[in-house]
């Protein structure tokens, strides 16, 4: 501790440690290589599957590519009988843009109401969300399903989507980000004439764009992922998410591999899609929120 | 009792003190504007969480198969039935082999691929993404590349094949619990999935970590690598550290996803939700002895969270980042 006092002077001829430590540059290298080419592998065998034929998939010999790429797979899923492929992707689609969008919309407001609106019991109100971060949502669920199906929400997109928008920790970040939000931004917007609404709206939200983008992504992910609650809800196929989908045809009787395999895949399009663009308001969000599991 | 609460812990200002400017009317009031914004989120909190665990109680003191509105009352009756039922005991034993598993390793991969992606140069976004690709896919379709390629129990399996380059017989990787190779398929495929998702904390972590410390360091003597990782890096992650530790605690206590579709049919490997899934929802629909299971595994997850938010300081205010 004592020893951060002896910090060297700006312009020193200095080392970074990155060239040395216990690895060599190419060593270094070499080990980051590796590993990355392990975490690619289940990408790799995904991709070859989902183009393959299924005797090239279960043959004799390890295939590494398949001989014609068959295009002919992509529309296989949605023409299957089966399982309504197609219908599961338009309900996940459904289900994880109302979830995000419910969830923002809901937890923003109160987690800026909690952060900066005076009010006499807003502590007590605060220690009501607080205590439902104890309880995660998942342990819960068969209570969940007793009261939404008797709501008569089984199987209807209500029913996927409302019990899951309100969450505790969500909230609670809204809360923490709106207590570090410039006060003299909003009393501008006071001055100006409009009220705790019309402040919030016309200049809180425009000004944390960042933020609600971070929250955002992430929601959706687990939205688009979540399994163990539309597998409660939806009973019957119609109102199968794409994750219920993918795990009934690891119980059908028959198996079609590539069938499944290009499901997979383009199960995963969306999310990619996330990736690719949004890959910085998704680190940040991580890094941000301190995380949720 | 929350007057006594004077570490600041809900952020308002004190509510004498009034708003900017004197407003007029209710639409001005701020008692009206604080029920304004937080009662969306909180009517919906009352329904979607309050009540179901109030219900959950109640259920767990009744005889209720396939009703929801029981009239029987059995008092501890069920409490007694689940926790002498050797599957839902077992079911804790799962979670517990499961945790000592995927903690551990979770955590040195996750720090590990942390470490490496910090020191290099060139690519470094480009390995970072790689590593965090997995978290884009859902447990469900990882369990499916797991079951039906990777793990695959027939010759065509990735393990197999490889496995079968040393002339090994093929492996009964999940239909078999003895020797329980089942675990190596649950553990490497969670790994695979939130390692990434870790390892983006403790990037952040280790570039907060101030560089004189290590310059410090190199002027004492410390030798690089080591010697620094274990006098500095170590102990400066030691709050990252502890928050994933305990994240990954309450993430294996939740595991559902990969146990319901990697091992669907089978007995063995039971995990808690799985087993309350197959209590509640299953052939016997029993809603009061699943509920008295939600009831003790919610008692035993608050104890974790608790634990979890006293070394986080969750709702300590202002201070807490």
């Amino acid at each position: 501790m004592t020893t951060t006092t002896t910090t060297p002077e700006a312009g020193k001829p200095r080392r970074t440690r990155r060239g040395g430590g216990v690895m060599s540059s190419s060593g270094l290298y070499l080990a980051t290589g590796l590993a990355a080419v392990l975490f690619l592998v289940p990408f790799y065998i995904l991709i070859r599957n989902a183009f393959s034929t299924d005797p090239e998939i279960t043959g004799e010999n390890w295939k590494f590519f398949p001989t014609h790429i068959q295009w002919g797979n992509i529309t296989e899923p949605f023409r299957d009988v089966t399982v309504d492929f197609g219908q599961s992707m338009v309900n996940s689609l459904i289900v994880a843009v109302l979830h995000t969008a419910g969830t923002l919309f809901v937890c923003s407001l109160a987690g800026y109401g909690l952060a900066r609106i005076p009010y006499r019991h807003a502590n007590k109100v605060f220690y009501g969300v607080l205590f439902t971060l104890m309880v995660p949502t998942a342990v819960t669920f068969v209570p969940s399903f007793v009261l939404v199906s008797s709501l008569g929400w089984v199987d209807s997109y209500r029913g996927l989507i409302i019990p899951g928008l309100f969450t505790g920790f969500t909230c609670f970040l809204f809360r923490q980000y709106f207590l570090g939000f410039p006060k003299e931004l909003e009393e501008a917007a006071r001055v100006d004439g409009l009220g705790y609404w019309g402040a919030y709206w016309r200049v809180v939200v425009p000004n944390s764009l960042n933020f609600f983008a971070a929250i955002a992504t992430i929601t959706f992910i687990n939205g688009w992922n979540s399994f163990l609650w539309p597998l409660v809800i939806g009973q019957d196929p119609s109102a199968w998410t794409v994750q219920v989908a993918l795990s009934s045809y690891m119980t059908n009787q028959t198996v079609n591999y590539h069938l499944i395999f290009m499901a997979t895949a383009i199960s995963i399009l969306p999310l990619l899609f996330v990736f690719l663009f949004l890959q910085r308001w998704l680190v940040q969000g991580i890094a941000q929120t301190g995380i949720k599991g | 009792m929350s007057t006594t609460t004077t570490r600041g812990l809900a952020g308002p200002a004190p509510a004498e003190a009034s708003p900017a400017r004197p407003r007029r009317g209710l639409r001005g009031s701020s008692t009206f504007n604080f029920w304004l914004f937080t009662s969306p989120f909180l009517i919906g909190l009352i329904v979607f969480v309050y009540v179901p665990i109030g219900w959950s109680v109640y259920l767990s003191f009744f005889e209720a198969r396939f009703t929801v509105t029981p009239s029987d009352f059995v008092g501890l009756g069920n409490y007694r039935e689940i926790l002498t039922d050797s599957n839902f005991t077992g079911s804790l034993v799962t979670f517990t082999v499961f945790a000592l598993f995927i903690v551990p390793t979770t955590w040195a991969l996750s720090l590990g691929l942390a470490l490496l992606v910090n020191r290099l140069r060139f690519m470094r976004a480009f390995f970072r993404s790689v590593f965090f690709l997995p978290t884009a896919c859902s447990y469900v379709a990882a369990s499916l590349i797991w079951k039906m390629s990777i793990f695959n129990g027939v010759r065509f399996g990735l393990a197999n094949t490889v496995l079968g380059l040393f002339g090994v017989d093929n492996t009964a990787w999940l239909a078999d619990p003895s020797p329980p190779w089942y675990w190596l398929v649950i553990v490497t495929a969670r790994l695979w999935l939130q390692s990434g998702f870790y390892m983006i904390l403790f990037l952040a972590a280790l570039q907060n970590i101030p560089r004189e410390l290590y310059e410090a360091a190199a002027i004492d003597g410390a030798r690089r690598g080591l010697q620094t990782f274990w006098y500095i890096t170590l102990p400066q992650l030691r709050a990252t550290s502890t928050a994933v530790i305990l994240l990954l605690i309450v993430a294996a206590y939740q595991a559902f996803d990969e146990f319901f579709n990697l091992l669907s049919k089978t007995t063995w490997g039971r995990p808690p939700l799985v087993e309350l899934y197959y209590t509640a929802l299953g052939q016997d629909q029993n809603y009061g002895k699943g509920s008295a299971g939600a009831v003790i595994l919610t008692l035993l997850i608050c104890l974790v969270t608790l634990f979890q938010g006293r070394i986080m300081g969750f709702g300590r205010g202002e201070d807490s980042k």
